[in-house]
């Protein structure tokens, strides 16, 4: 990471300090969830590094929320031990699903992760006990630390910031290191990367393992303060909106997704606070901006600040 | 015996419309490389035109059934020549596209019915036939299973004896192939979207008698068309049809005798199963590259 680049982080985080203080309490609830759907967006691209786009994801996020709500409800776990066990929880299951997953590749890998991620919902909404059911697990306990009141929004923000900069810094990391640069070579050059000796199951899989970990996490981190899971949580519908804000973003590259979310949350804030569109045909919007941004503009939002400053910069020159 | 009786029955009804959705989305991918969200969509605009002419304004229901098809026809002609055409090199995008339509058409279908219940159609035709002493099968079921079956026969007979038939199955095979042989691809594929649009649109209309009306219908078309399409080859239109009525029965034994959500998992997990052990289906054949 350039100097540069550290600044610019360094700023943002500063702003995102101080930011919930200058919202309404609803605007803070929200920030929460964008700074979820940020780690969620951003393990996402680690799946897709090696080309698979798996759409099971969303599902992985479910694993981790159930997890994290059934030993805190149940077993009486703090939030502090459960929420790691919620990754790695996740983590497992992906591992289990590799065997029969990376089988695959392509249109048949969508597919089956598809099929494999609703047969884990279904199971939620079938087994009653211990899951609930469709009304899902409620009542769960906030995170406890000192006096610290998480009920409140600006203290659960603050955590949440907290981990999920950690987390994307170790994402990012992941993507720069050698691990990272394999995961590419898997994905454009796979025969080649398997005649020099890189077992492409292997790193496919890794990457799985390691997005649905994060992923767990920011289950987690979502259900805690909402107090509640239930499978609509993470349905395909979810899985769509994560799609939808990588794709327009971008996901050639690290901040693309980071991008796509928060411009689009945005945007679907300011469309709801506008009026000008009744929000049942909200979604009826997002499709139209979806198919725009493929015909369109097809690097994402990302793609477009790319021309944008090297035009300008070449104007330099 | 009765309920054994009834199930099969309701399997071969079931596995009539199951097969009806999946072609659409077979012919779609093969021709196309496709894979089409939106192809649920298409079932539910099929039965809310019939819901809004046949229910709400008196049109007669044999009318309305064809209208259906010819705007769920008119919506896959539009995806094709706007979406999916300039999309051509890049499968993702046009998946993607058709996520897009699946919002815009949910929206519309909401728009149009309003909220509240589910809507429902009164079926036009009320006997029952009844078999022997303990079977009794509602017509408009029957009526249902007849076009289904009558409709696939049409599409076997388009796809083997007519020289565009073999057209489309020779772009499905080898796109560069056929285009060097002369066969307009974008014509075929305008075909090919024209006609699984259309069977999802006849599928919605027949259904529209016989369940529930909501906006989110396509949402079960869609897994079970893809479950259905996956067990019988993606490539292949006979293994899907055969596909269907096998899953149809499968899922129709097990609701009967134990629970629809546990019957949609079994399904799920016997697609993984096939995916694992023979991901070319069950009458697919191994492609060599």
């Amino acid at each position: 990471m350039s100097i540069k680049n550290l600044i610019i982080c360094i700023v943002i985080l500063a702003g995102l300090v101080a930011l919930p203080h200058f919202l309404a309490y609803n605007f803070q609830d929200l920030l929460i969830f964008l700074a979820v759907n940020v780690l969620v967006v951003v393990s996402y691209r680690l799946v897709t590094l090696t080309g698979e786009w798996s759409l099971i994801h969303v599902v992985m996020m479910g694993v981790g929320a159930y997890a994290s709500a059934m030993l805190s409800k149940m077993a009486g776990f703090p939030f502090w031990i459960s929420m790691p066990i919620a990754g790695l929880t996740a983590a497992t299951i992906a591992a289990l699903l590799c065997f029969p997953l990376f089988r695959m590749t392509q249109f048949y890998f969508l597919i089956g992760s598809f099929a494999a991620g609703e047969a884990i919902r279904l199971v939620w909404i079938y087994f009653i006990d211990p899951f609930g059911g469709s009304s899902g697990i409620n009542n769960l306990p906030p995170p406890e630390l000192g006096d610290i009141d998480f009920y409140e929004p600006i203290p659960y923000f603050y955590m949440t910031l907290i981990i999920v900069t950690i987390s994307l810094f170790i994402l990012y990391r992941i993507e720069k290191s050698r691990v990272g640069l394999t995961l590419n070579a898997v994905h454009w050059k796979a025969p080649l990367a398997e005649s020099v000796g890189v077992d492409t199951w292997k790193y496919r899989s890794l990457a799985l393992i390691v997005g649905s970990f994060f992923v767990g996490i920011a289950g987690a981190l979502k259900v805690h303060y909402l107090g509640v899971v239930t499978p609509h949580q993470f349905g395909i519908g979810v899985m769509v909106f994560v799609l939808i804000w990588v794709i327009v973003g971008g996901y050639a590259s690290f901040v693309g997704p980071i991008i796509g979310v928060v411009v689009l949350t945005v945007f679907d804030q300011g469309l709801r606070a506008s009026g000008i569109v009744d929000p049942a045909v909200q979604p009826a919007v997002y499709g139209a901006v979806l198919i725009a941004s493929i015909l369109f503009m097809p690097e994402g939002l990302e793609g477009i600040g790319k021309r944008f400053f090297s035009k300008s910069s070449g104007e330099n020159a | 015996m009765e309920l054994f009786l009834q199930s099969i029955v309701n399997s071969l009804i079931q596995g009539g419309f199951f097969a009806l959705w999946a072609v659409g989305l077979v012919l779609i991918f093969g021709v196309m490389g496709v894979v089409n969200f939106a192809h649920g969509e298409l079932v539910m605009v099929g039965a809310y035109t019939v819901w809004l002419l046949h229910a709400q304004n008196d049109v007669p229901f044999l009318i309305a059934i064809p209208v259906a098809i010819i705007i769920a026809m008119m919506i896959g002609l539009v995806m094709e020549r706007f979406l999916f055409r300039p999309n051509r090199t890049d499968p993702l995008a046009g998946l993607i596209c058709s996520i897009g339509v699946l919002f815009i058409l949910q929206v519309i279908a909401h728009e149009v019915g309003g909220t509240g219940p589910a809507k429902q159609v009164a079926p036009p035709f009320n006997q029952i036939v009844e078999i022997g002493e303990s079977l009794r099968i509602p017509m408009q079921r029957l009526f249902s299973l007849g076009v289904a079956i009558a409709s696939l026969g049409v599409l076997w007979f388009f796809l083997t004896k007519t020289k565009l038939g073999w057209a489309l199955r020779a772009v499905a095979l080898d796109r560069e192939a056929s285009a060097l042989q002369g066969i307009n691809i974008n014509r075929i594929s305008m075909i090919a979207i024209g006609v699984g649009a259309a069977m999802a649109g006849l599928a919605g209309a027949l259904m529209a008698p016989l369940q529930n009306i909501t906006p989110h219908m396509g949402h079960n078309v869609i897994i079970t068309a893809f479950i259905v399409t996956i067990v019988g080859g993606v490539g292949s239109l006979s293994g899907a049809v055969a596909a269907a009525f096998i899953y149809a029965a499968f899922h129709t034994f097990v609701t009967a005798y134990f629970n629809g959500t546990v019957a949609t998992i079994c399904g799920l997990l016997i697609m993984v199963v096939v995916l694992i052990i023979k991901p070319t289906g069950i009458m697919g054949v191994k492609v060599s590259e």
